[in-house]
């Protein structure tokens, strides 16, 4: 069953809908990247929650005209007129206002939804009886959507995706460094907004899909999934989309194989599961990388307490470094260093005192700087450099009688 | 209006909003300064997994189990993003996205997946609240009000609410100079020996039990508004922590009372037949006061910043 919806073999309408989640997936991690970037990811929360609002008038004006009310063109249309009226009543309150972002993003989320609830009891009260499911836009719908629906989903994608083409150097320089971006004489204001547009588009389109409260899942989880895997913003951007298309895709096809599996919050799942598989396994910034490096680091910080000890010929009682020492073919069970045991800890003694040396000499203040207690003088010094220092040591002199 | 119409009717849910608006507003005014007006948001969404997990559990919808389930869902959001933001290094704003879109997707499915239809609950009510609905039936006046039998009538998310009023007041006077201090300079605090990381959970757990509480009564959308509308309208109208709190709690008051008049009444007054939804109106209410602050507010712009013509 599910190979068959992945196969997109369950017929037109669960084709249809893999299709439209995939490419809504795209478009929303390519443009929720630079949002993320931008360390404004909850202003997506801000955006979808003020679509409420228009949705609701665009019906109310619709069937006032006579018409049916559901025209899904006319409701996004409606949608994109409040939530841009309230994306800039949040620019306008974080610039003229005391108020932080944060605060900003709850009021406007909060109001402009309170204000589509009471829209919302109004139209149950029409007389029209029409209630076109207008519910089905708070966590979308996916089934009876048409081609036409289909098509709409595809175009709003594909332009988003053109203008992020046209736009991602600008955005990218005003995420990482919005002040040397102003300095250039870039519009940071009008590129913010232009960033804040595009994020807009993707909601509105991605109304009918996963709905108001979940889309913003669709532009913060790839985003934040892609930037575990990489340091490189292009690919963060190309990651992203990879990952909200996969989610969309996958997420359409296990919804499709079985009843009561509602496409949004399997979609929103599937990209959480790659989330959680990514902060755990992801190389450098994943959580398993950061434990096997403590380890590794413990290890040696080990090691090489026991080879000073060694050295010196003091007792090791430590069961972690006698293990490592004796499994390093260091030390004989009984304690006793062996051959290279001693060979190594006359090594680390002596490199201990050529850091000391080094520390103790403002000419190598530099190198003295990359001084931990672990580093290999090798890597840090030249051999001239270690020959003088092992001249000012000294060798190996006789007692004076 | 008649006692005899007004008592059954419109208290009860004239004064759960009340308690409610003000119960989110005090925690709220820290919450905005502290840069984490958010939370409230957070919260509000992952009460819809607590709440079907805890119908789940235990097959009725009862009050107890679903607070308890309710709070248990914020306290397990709040660790999961503290976690997420520790071990992913994520920025907290992108950390708390992740966690409170998820929770509630969870939620929405196991809302689909179970067998919930014969009884009330769904999104749309948890979303919206249905203050509308807690009437007290057996009032038949004012006298009501000192009537024992009547008064067990009442519904009971009057006292519950009532009660975690009491409760935030008692730690918003308790913890008063330390809350201050931490709030505008952590460092220093820390310094006179405040325990500033236990005391900011101890706010958010706050925050999370007057949300679940108000929730119960009023829906998602309030407790929102609440948290965050009536405290920044205050920010804007003075520079003092003492002044704000009293005007947040103006401003919340004012915008229950309006909101449920005006969603009451409103329709009526412009020709319509039914009233629209009580929950909507109240943050709308709260939107508008906050947008008079903003324009007319006496402190609404940055201290330093250039006046502007």
């Amino acid at each position: 069953m599910i190979v068959d919806a992945l196969l997109l073999q369950l017929g037109y309408n669960a084709t249809l809908v893999a299709l439209g989640a995939t490419l809504l997936g795209i478009s929303a991690g390519v443009t929720g990247t630079f949002l993320f970037l931008r360390k404004r990811a909850l202003v997506s929360d801000a955006i979808s929650h003020a679509t409420l609002p228009g949705v609701c008038l665009a019906f109310i004006i619709m069937v006032g005209m006579g018409g049916d009310g559901r025209n899904l063109i006319g409701l996004l249309a409606g949608s994109a007129v409040s939530a841009s009226v309230g994306l800039l009543c949040l620019s306008w309150l974080t610039r003229h206002t005391r108020l932080a972002e944060d605060a900003a993003i709850g009021v406007i989320l909060s109001v402009f939804f309170g204000l589509g609830i009471v829209l919302l009891t109004v139209i149950q009260t029409m007389s029209s009886g029409r209630q076109a499911g207008l519910e089905g836009f708070l966590l979308g719908s996916t089934a009876g959507m048409l081609w036409a629906d289909a098509m709409v989903v595809a175009v709003g994608g594909a332009v988003v995706l053109a203008l992020i083409l046209l736009l991602r150097r600008p955005m990218t320089l005003v995420a990482f460094d919005p002040e040397y971006a102003a300095a250039r004489g870039l519009p940071v204001d009008r590129i913010d907004l232009a960033m804040m547009g595009l994020v807009m588009a993707v909601t509105v389109v991605g109304l009918k899909i996963v709905g108001l409260i979940l889309i913003v899942a669709l532009l913060i989880i790839p985003p934040v999934t892609a930037r575990f895997w990489t340091e490189r913003s292009d690919r963060v951007v190309l990651l992203a989309g990879l990952i909200g298309g996969f989610s969309g895709y996958v997420g359409a096809g296990l919804s499709a194989s079985a009843p009561n599996l509602p496409t949004g919050p399997i979609i929103v799942l599937v990209g959480f599961t790659c989330f959680v598989i990514s902060l755990l396994l992801a190389p450098n910034r994943g959580v398993l990388a950061a434990v096997l490096g403590h380890l590794r680091f413990q290890r040696r910080v080990h090691l090489r307490q026991g080879l000073l000890a060694l050295a010196q010929s003091q007792p090791i009682y430590e069961n972690l470094t006698l293990r490592l020492l004796r499994r390093a073919d260091l030390v004989r069970a009984d304690g006793v260093a062996t051959e290279t045991g001693r060979a190594r800890a006359a090594k680390a003694l002596r490199d201990e005192k050529r850091w000391e040396v080094v520390r103790a000499d403002q000419a190598h203040e530099a190198a003295a700087a990359l001084y931990d207690g672990l580093r290999d003088i090798e890597t840090v010094l030249t051999r001239d450099q270690i020959v003088d220092i092992d001249a000012r040591i000294g060798g190996p002199q006789g007692v004076g009688a | 209006m008649s006692g005899a119409e007004f008592v059954p009717l419109s208290l009860t849910p004239l004064l759960i909003g009340i308690f409610a608006a003000v119960a989110c507003a005090l925690p709220g005014n820290f919450l905005v300064l502290r840069r984490q007006a958010l939370i409230g948001d957070a919260i509000s969404h992952v009460v819809l997994p607590g709440i079907v997990v805890a119908f789940l559990a235990t097959g009725v919808i009862a009050a107890g189990p679903m607070m308890l389930g309710a709070g248990g869902a914020a306290v397990v959001a709040v660790i999961l993003i503290e976690a997420i933001r520790r071990l992913g290094r994520i920025e907290p704003g992108a950390a708390m996205g992740v966690v409170f879109t998820s929770m509630f997707a969870v939620g929405v499915l196991l809302l689909e997946q179970s067998d919930t239809s014969s009884v009330h609950l769904d999104v749309e009510h948890a979303l919206f609240g249905n203050l509308e609905s807690l009437i007290w039936l057996d009032a038949t006046g004012w006298a009501s009000l000192l009537d024992p039998d009547a008064l067990r009538g009442v519904p009971v998310e009057l006292p519950r609410i009532a009660v975690t009023l009491v409760g935030v007041i008692l730690f918003t006077v308790i913890f008063w100079r330390p809350l201050k201090l931490s709030t505008f300079d952590e460092g220093f605090a820390r310094t006179l020996g405040v325990r500033t990381n236990v005391l900011g959970m101890a706010l958010v757990i706050v925050a999370a039990i007057s949300a679940v509480a108000a929730f119960d009564a009023v829906g998602s959308i309030i407790v929102i508004a609440m948290f965050i509308c009536p405290p920044a309208a205050a920010r804007l109208m003075t520079n003092r922590l003492e002044h704000q709190i009293g005007w947040s709690v103006v401003f919340a008051v004012a915008s229950a009372v309006l909101g449920y008049v005006l969603a009451g009444y409103g329709p009526l007054w412009l020709g319509a037949r039914d009233a629209v939804s009580a929950a909507g109106m109240i943050a709308t209410v709260s939107g508008i006061i906050l947008a008079i602050t903003a324009v007319a507010g006496p402190c609404r712009t940055r201290s330093g910043a250039p006046v502007q013509d």
